[in-house]
């Protein structure tokens, strides 16, 4: 039979359907490149800086965000600046897919121009060679001072003269605490983490756990680390040296494995619905968190309002007024943006302004990293949810307390897997968090040679 | 509703075996042990379904403090409100989108694979075999290892972050034509064909007024598979779309689900929104499993 017209039509289109499957099929086979490392980005590659200029026309902006509710501040912003527009698109947040997503994009060219990135991520995207440094811009220099101290170290990761994102949000650490149930026990509320272990006992007598230790979220471990003035991470130039198992870090990790070992904390998997009814129900009477936790608490155990206060954290020495800090993050301009100077004019607006960081605190929540931000008059309100307490005061204290030289790793999605696998194991009963701790200092160093990214004494 | 059916099909297989040699005892027995297994199952499927039509009844409050498993109070018509009423009704956008993505995108793709396979059974030439396992390897690819290619390529046309980025992908089901070119080669004769070229019809009216109709089975079940896959595909958005306004409904759930933390009170809104981003799915399910089951029994007969 010989092929007809139609027939040629249908083999056509079937081609270049098989020619799609197939031509993609053949770059399948390399997904990683884009997330791995390039040995070459990992050296400290020329920005291509200096250019922080007007771009003397009208300019629009990109910025992709997972903040519900930015949609509406950045209106704010769009109305007042007709000659630089900014287009916002938010979608999940960063480890959900959007960080994955802007080194995807990085490396298409086609990445927007501004991103949030949370502080823990921005050595990443810095050792991938993906942000841009802000430091030739002047008014960024200029604003060094607005922001709490701390917060200014977590984007300047290390340098004087570089900038790689403005600090947004932050989220220093206090105690929550269930006020009614210690007020009835007799328990004093401890100020010390050595009080903190002898009321564990006291509300374990009362029926109770004192707080339920986060097995799976290694963040708030991290908090305590960086209250105990500890660091996970320091790098001098290009090499890093891992220490997660610092002093400091296995002082933290012992201390939780004491109370572990008596049974005097709960080990309930963070953010799960049996977590939040621990909290609702009375059993687990503290938690040491950030301020976001605030509304955590608020929606997962709303049974409880009018019964939780807020105090500062346990100090590791009596009289001490050291905090740890749990999330915040930043805007970072992203490599390949034209634009610098108005991204970083956009960026500083929304991350100092009054009416921006009221809005965004109004829309989702979002604590300030400026020092005038954190007297805003929105958190100066009294929280009926907390007897009416002003707990942004504590958390504003708090803020002025963290210890500024907690550093990140180019590595931590690697980092939190590794230590919270040993954690649960741990707690399970096979080795100790400690020992998770050393553990994870071996692997994290393997994963930072495996990228080719030099590492301190090797 | 679906698994009622299947239920009818299963129950009655034994009994029909059990018309054989085998006594009433055994024929009793077999009956209770498969009625407990397909009950065990149908409850195991239906359970999250169930609970999903009670939490979303729920509101914020008692979604975390009740019985899971109960309701505690009626406010479904409320979360509905408050669900398609949040940033101005984004999310009945993004089912529009799902449904543009699926529904537009599942009847392209069932006509390209209908008229590949439908060639490749019917017309012989040069390669067609060599093509044909071309598509047969298709099959085995997983969608998800083609996203990230597929993104790095859109960028070189400037394509990502549109319709096309999700809908052009989404028209491509080697599946497809491989279902439609066994169903083709059994169920269109020669015969017919001839017939209908002698009666002078062209090739492409043989292909529309004869071919489809016989095929239809096989392009109904096509259709409803591709729906599913493209329904159900979130990596592809994932990847390619950035404008909140042209993600399909399961990647602006799952946006609106990693963002908790921020904004607790968007639960209630996850699940209310997961309740109705299924009723498309059921409605076509139902409105077609009729045909899809004869598509595959047809099959099989043969």
């Amino acid at each position: 039979m010989k092929l007809t017209k139609p027939a040629a039509a249908a083999a056509v289109a079937l081609l270049s359907s098989v020619a799609l499957v197939a031509c993609s099929s053949d770059t399948g086979t390399t997904p990683d490149n884009t997330t791995g490392t390039d040995p070459g980005a990992t050296s400290d590659a020329p920005m291509d800086s200096g250019a922080c200029q007007p771009a003397g026309e009208d300019v629009t902006l990109e910025f992709t965000s997972w903040i519900p509710g930015i949609e509406g501040v950045v209106d704010m912003w769009n109305a007042d600046n007709p000659d630089i527009q900014v287009k916002v698109q938010t979608g999940p947040n960063g480890n959900g897919g959007t960080y994955k997503n802007f080194f995807n994009q990085i490396e298409a060219g086609n990445a927007p121009d501004l991103g949030q990135i949370e502080y823990d991520a921005l050595p990443n995207f810095r050792v991938q060679g993906g942000l841009e440094d802000l430091g030739p811009c002047a008014d960024v220099m200029a604003a060094k001072d607005k922001f709490v101290d701390w917060t200014w170290s977590q984007v300047t990761l290390g340098s004087d003269t570089s900038v790689f994102g403005i600090p947004q949000d932050s989220g220093p650490m206090a105690m929550f605490y269930r006020k009614d149930l210690f007020e009835k026990n007799n328990i004093p509320v401890p100020t010390t983490w050595a009080e903190y272990a002898d009321a564990a006992q006291k509300v374990k007598d009362a029926g109770g756990y004192i707080t339920n230790f986060s097995q799976s979220d290694i963040n708030q471990f991290a908090g305590f680390v960086w209250q105990a003035g500890g660091s996970w991470f320091s790098n001098e130039g290009d090499s890093w040296d891992i220490t997660l198992d610092s002093p400091e870090s296995i002082t933290v990790a012992d201390y939780w494995q004491g109370l572990l070992d008596k049974d005097l904390v709960s080990t309930v998997p963070p953010w799960t619905d049996e977590w939040n009814n621990a909290y609702n129900s009375g059993a687990a009477w503290t938690w040491v968190s950030a301020v976001w936790g605030a509304n955590s608490i608020a929606s997962g155990a709303p049974d409880t309002a009018g019964n939780w206060a807020v105090a500062p954290a346990p100090q590791w020495t009596e009289g001490g007024t050291d905090a740890g800090n749990w999330g915040g993050s930043s805007i970072a301009v992203l490599k390949g943006s034209d634009h610098l100077y108005e991204a970083a004019k956009f960026a500083l607006w929304l991350n100092t302004s009054d009416e921006s960081l009221t809005a965004l605190n109004e829309a989702a929540n979002i604590y300030p990293a400026t020092k005038d931000g954190l007297n805003l008059p929105v958190l100066k309100e009294g929280v009926d949810f907390y007897g009416g307490q002003p707990i942004y005061d504590v958390f504003a204290e708090a803020s002025g307390q963290v210890v500024p030289d907690f550093t990140w790793g180019p590595t931590m999605t690697q980092v939190y897997g590794d230590v919270s696998d040993s954690f649960k194991n741990a707690i399970s009963g096979s080795g100790t968090l400690s020992s998770a701790l050393t553990d994870g200092t071996a692997s994290t160093i393997a994963a930072l040679e495996a990228q080719s990214i030099p590492v301190a004494g090797k | 509703m679906s698994t009622d059916v299947e239920k009818n099909v299963s129950v009655k297989t034994p009994s029909d075996r059990g018309q054989g040699p085998a006594g009433p005892r055994e024929r009793v027995m077999s009956r209770t042990v498969a009625m407990v297994i397909m009950g065990a199952f149908t409850l195991y499927f239906l359970v999250p379904i169930w609970w999903l039509i009670v939490a979303g009844s729920k509101d914020q409050r008692s979604i975390l403090t009740t019985n899971p498993l109960w309701f505690a109070d009626f406010h479904m018509l409320q979360n509905l409100g408050d669900l398609f009423s949040y940033r101005d009704g984004v999310y009945l956008e993004w089912l529009r989108n799902s449904i543009l993505y699926a529904g537009v995108g599942g009847a392209v793709a069932t006509l390209l694979a209908g008229m590949c396979g439908y060639a490749l059974a019917k017309y012989t030439f040069r390669g067609r075999e060599a093509i044909f396992n071309l598509v047969l390897g298709g099959v085995l690819v997983p969608a998800t290892a083609l996203a990230l290619p597929l993104f790095l390529l859109f960028s070189k046309v400037e394509l990502t972050n549109t319709f096309w980025a999700v809908f052009l992908p989404s028209i491509v089901s080697p599946f497809g034509v491989y279902l439609t070119r066994i169903f083709a080669a059994s169920s269109v004769s020669d015969e017919l064909l001839e017939a209908a070229r002698l009666d002078g019809a062209s090739e492409v009216r043989t292909f529309f007024t004869v071919s489809i109709r016989l095929m239809a089975p096989a392009l109904i079940t096509v259709f409803l598979f591709q729906f599913v896959t493209i329904w159900n595909n979130f990596f592809l958005p994932l990847i390619m779309l950035r404008d909140e306004s042209l993600f399909p409904v399961t990647f602006g759930l799952y946006s609106w689900n990693t963002q908790l933390n921020q904004l607790p009170e968007l639960r209630s809104l996850v699940l209310i929104g997961a309740l109705v981003s299924i009723v498309p799915l059921i409605i076509a399910f139902l409105s077609l499993q009729r045909f899809w089951r004869s598509g595959l029994a047809a099959g099989s007969v043969k």
